[in-house]
């Protein structure tokens, strides 16, 4: 009997190195590039503290290191220092991804008592807010504050931004705030296109040459600070040739949990047809893992078609993203449309050739993600 | 005789963190996003520096556990290296 289980055991998987526990929906913010799922409203229940201390145990126990607590604003959950806690004791690197709404200093010294290692701190903006922000007005004294309490308990400074057509013009203002926040990594990360953001892509997409500015705008930056800030600047995907190796391929080190317990190979995955994700209430993390459909659908090649199928570089990009190869063909096991091999490539230039040509002005409104 | 290196009390870098990690049957070093695989021996020596132990503590103490001898070149080359990239403080 073991000589037939060997092999199996030989190709298993690697464990879900990193977990992400959305652990709420809930926000308190609107961001029209959020990429929840735009029907959040209709996800069951949430967990409760006791399901997701199980879920951190198992996920644990088969070799899990990173949490990441992220929702939604996971602050808008009141067990998230327990939660911290029963993670750090287990012995993962606990990171903290909030919009700082709600970070009080008592929560934080409750967190920082409970272990969490790190704390990354997100500009969520929309055109209001975006100016609220560059003109200090209520967001910025918010984020100043939380800014000031994250280094007053030594936890470096990381902010993100999430750029796209409506600020990228700003990012030198952006990064000079970011300097007087006392900052010490600063991701300028633009907008994928998932869930809210989908929605809005075409007001969104920046056009190649706000996106050239922007990044020589970065570059002098840089060149100014030296070491003092680090910046990371995520180029958008469809300006590239070839699509990023998303989440390492399927099933290969990301597991995120959702609110309702639905298990997920990567944040946007609920949105595949005719794919059943498994529900940690109802299965073990470790037969969602290794036995489920959700799971072994996309893993690995063998679901590959061409131009993938055959190309040099499949295991550098795993065909890129399964939800954006869905999103914009209609079927995921397509090539993601972002690498030019794939014949649906014109699906991109055509929409980075409109944000080329369209006026800055919107002519369309946002659709800011809300609760009705 | 002692150097400048092998009187220092290297500690672990601010926000990481160093544990044995059964499933890779290695010792790891967290970071935010990230995971180093140690090999044996970077495990044995950064086990150790805990800002209190000298450098030349820790290769006494690595000289006596393995039975080998002349560990100080190495020991010092690898808490140079992993200083350099923020793996180990240096406490004053």
């Amino acid at each position: 009997m073991n000589a037939v289980l060997q092999p199996e055991i030989r190709n298993r998987p690697g464990p879900p190195l990193w977990l992400l526990f959305e652990l709420t929906y809930r926000c308190p913010l609107h961001c029209v590039f959020c990429y929840n799922p735009t029907d959040f409203k209709s996800v069951g229940a949430e967990l409760t503290t006791e399901d997701w201390i199980r879920v951190l145990g198992e996920a644990r126990a088969l070799g899990s290191v990173q949490l990441g607590l992220s929702g939604g604003e996971p602050l808008a959950r009141d067990d998230l220092e327990p939660i911290v806690a029963e993670a750090h004791a287990l012995g993962y690197y606990t990171n903290l991804i909030t919009s700082g709404v709600g970070l009080t200093e008592a929560r934080l010294q409750a967190l920082k008592r409970g272990g969490l290692d790190h704390i990354q701190l997100s500009f969520q903006d929309s055109t209001r807010q975006m100016n609220d922000f560059l003109s200090s007005t209520r967001t910025f004294e918010l984020k100043a504050k939380v800014a000031g309490l994250i280094k007053q308990y030594d936890y470096p400074m990381v902010l993100n931004v999430v750029l796209h057509r409506l600020n990228i013009d700003h990012v030198e203002e952006i990064l000079e705030m970011a300097e007087r926040l006392g900052a010490d990594y600063v991701e300028l990360a633009n907008t994928q296109y998932y869930g809210w953001a989908a929605r809005n892509r075409d007001q969104l997409l920046p056009s190649r040459e706000q996106l050239q500015r922007a990044e020589a705008a970065t570059q002098r930056f840089r060149e100014r600070v030296g070491q003092r800030m680090r910046i990371f600047f995520v180029v958008p995907d469809y300006f590239e040739r070839r699509p990023k190796p998303c989440m390492n391929g399927m099933g290969s080190i990301f597991l995120t949990i959702t609110p309702d317990g639905t298990a997920l190979p990567c944040h946007a995955a609920r949105m595949l047809p005719g794919i059943e994700f498994p529900n940690v209430r109802a299965s073990s993390v470790e037969s969602v893992w290794y036995d489920s459909d959700g799971f072994n659908h996309f893993r690995g090649d063998s679901w590959m078609r061409e131009p993938c199928r055959s190309c040099p570089e499949k295991h550098k990009d795993f065909g890129g993203c399964r939800c954006q190869a869905y999103m914009l063909t209609g079927d995921a096991a397509n090539a993601d449309p972002v690498c030019d091999l794939s014949p649906y490539h014109s699906i991109v230039t055509e929409a980075v050739a409109r944000a080329d040509a369209a006026p800055p002005s919107l002519e369309r409104p946002l659709i800011f993600r809300d609760h009705r | 005789m002692t150097n400048s290196v092998s009187s220092t009390r290297p500690a672990l870098g601010r926000g990481l963190r160093f544990q044995w990690e059964p499933a890779q049957n290695a010792h790891v070093l967290l970071y935010p996003e990230g995971m180093i695989k140690l090999n044996g021996s970077a495990g044995e020596i950064m086990k150790r520096c805990d800002g209190k132990r000298t450098v030349a503590d820790i290769t006494a103490e690595l000289e006596r556990t393995f039975a080998a001898q002349g560990l100080d070149k190495e020991v010092e080359a690898f808490v140079a290296m992993a200083v350099e990239k923020r793996w180990l403080e240096i406490q004053p």
